[in-house]
């Protein structure tokens, strides 16, 4: 199934992967609040914020090209803000936001790309993030793979009746929610019977070391120093 | 001997009206496999879905002489394992070694537990092999193995099969009858295999609109519902010869 392709890097083995979840976690929520509070995107801000993830991508071991590519996934949403701004006369923004939303997706890749999600999702319980939210992406998470699953093979079998033509796909999408919802049902009912009482109990109990202690360190002082100090070095 | 679980006047019906089960009585002793025969939409699954309590009906059901009811839940569903019919429902875990963790984890084990659990679960199986194998790369063979591991590493003391040999070859079947007898829980089985009843149940209950209406021994229950399709089809194939 090609639907686990994160979830194939996200088992792999590099020293970012070897990582506390919640360091990781701390570091990817520094920089995206570091990229998304710089006032004006320059190009040597942006250099800056890349070369960090470009550097974090090379020590995960993650491939670059692909990981490129997943990560314009975000273009077609923060591209229709860009054009707003383009067309009223702000360019320097509408570039800015298209930069800005490529990078935050580049950083979160790399997360999910190097800690496999349930121990992102652990990680942000004992981060404190509300329950709610946790079970939520939770769910998403495996019913996701369920939809697309369903979408899959619906599609399988109206080519085989001959099509699969726009009108036929549009019709589909009503019976893939009736399916989709059905199998949830019954994977949910298989993991109460299994004893789900609300929470994933994760194998590996999530420790951090001093390895943990540096990255969380040295990420966040990389960071700042992007954020506030890399301007005033590159002009002095 | 005291039942392990028993039933009394079940009648369950869900929401769009349909009367799925209409006062079912049932009784399970130790030791015992049981077959749960019965045409499509009879109420077999229905019928199995309440012995965890995942759905609830009018009537009595008691699991190891515990009321099925929302405070008893934890500790039933400890008792009564079910196997799904689709085994894709039931491993969702990124490898096949954290899925079958993932019951004896809720009960609350240790990791180091619940791994060992695991381990010996995937060992009666005979697919330890495949612990570290991400659960959609096997074959519907290994999937029904690991989500009988899954539920097998909860310890429990009844076993729920509903449909185990559905998707897999003859000889897949044929591995999995020997697992299960080779198990000494008392088992529930829903099948439309006749074949597979015959491998490792010698009671069986027929199911008709929602009410058992035959429990007895397997081969009369068979005869007298002309379960079995390879004595009917010797029939025609006699006539016509």
């Amino acid at each position: 199934m090609h639907h686990a392709v994160v979830d194939r890097w996200s088992s792999g083995h590099s020293l970012l992967h070897a990582r506390d979840g919640r360091v990781k976690v701390l570091v990817c929520l520094g920089f995206l609040a570091a990229v998304a509070t710089t006032p004006r995107l320059t190009a040597l801000y942006a250099a800056g914020y890349g070369l960090a993830a470009l550097a974090a991508v090379m020590v995960a071991r993650l491939p670059l090209g692909a990981l490129l590519v997943r990560a314009a996934v975000v273009l077609p949403f923060s591209g229709t803000f860009a054009l707003v701004s383009l067309l009223a006369g702000d360019s320097p923004r509408a570039v800015a936001l298209l930069a800005k939303s490529y990078l935050s997706a580049v950083a979160v890749l790399i997360l999910v790309g190097s800690t496999p999600l349930p121990t992102i999702l652990r990680s942000l319980e004992r981060l404190r993030a509300p329950r709610l939210v946790v079970l939520v992406v939770q769910f998403l998470y495996r019913y996701l793979f369920v939809i697309s699953e369903q979408a899959q093979h619906m599609r399988l079998a109206a080519l085989s009746r001959g099509g699969w033509r726009f009108r036929s796909a549009a019709g589909a999408i009503a019976v893939l929610f009736a399916r989709s919802y059905a199998r949830a049902e019954g994977v949910h009912r298989a993991m109460l019977a299994r004893g789900f009482q609300g929470h994933l109990t994760l194998l590996a109990p999530v420790r951090a070391d001093w390895r943990d202690g540096l990255l969380l360190a040295g990420g966040w002082a990389l960071i700042a120093f992007l954020r506030w100090g890399l301007e005033g070095v590159w002009s002095r | 001997m005291e039942p392990l679980i028993e039933v009394r006047g079940l009648r369950f019906r869900y929401p769009d009206g349909t009367l799925a089960l209409d006062g079912v009585d049932f009784v399970l002793r130790p030791g015992e496999t049981v077959a749960l025969l019965g045409p499509n939409g009879s109420g077999k699954t229905t019928f199995v879905l309440h012995l965890n309590g995942l759905l609830a009906g009018e009537g009595l059901v008691t699991v190891c002489g515990l009321p099925v009811a929302k405070p008893n839940l934890p500790a039933v569903r400890r008792k009564v394992g079910v196997v799904f019919q689709d085994a894709d429902e039931q491993l969702f875990m990124p490898t096949v070694l954290e899925d079958v963790c993932y019951g004896p984890l809720n009960l609350g084990l240790s990791p180091e537990e619940a791994r060992a659990a695991a381990e010996w679960a995937l060992a009666q199986v005979g697919i330890a092999h495949a612990r570290d194998k991400a659960p959609y790369h096997l074959s519907a063979g290994e999937k029904r193995r690991v989500a009988l591991a899954g539920v097998l590493a909860m310890r429990p003391e009844i076993l729920v099969l509903d449909e185990p040999g559905t998707f897999l070859d003859p000889p897949g079947r044929r591995a999995l009858v020997e697992v299960l007898s080779g198990l000494p829980q008392a088992k529930l089985i829903v099948t439309h295999d006749v074949w597979f009843a015959r491998a490792l149940a010698t009671r069986a209950v027929f199911f008709e609109q929602g009410r058992i209406v035959c429990d007895g021994l397997l081969e009369v229950v068979l005869v007298h519902y002309c379960w079995d399709l390879s004595a009917r089809s010797g029939t025609v194939l006699d006539s016509g010869g």
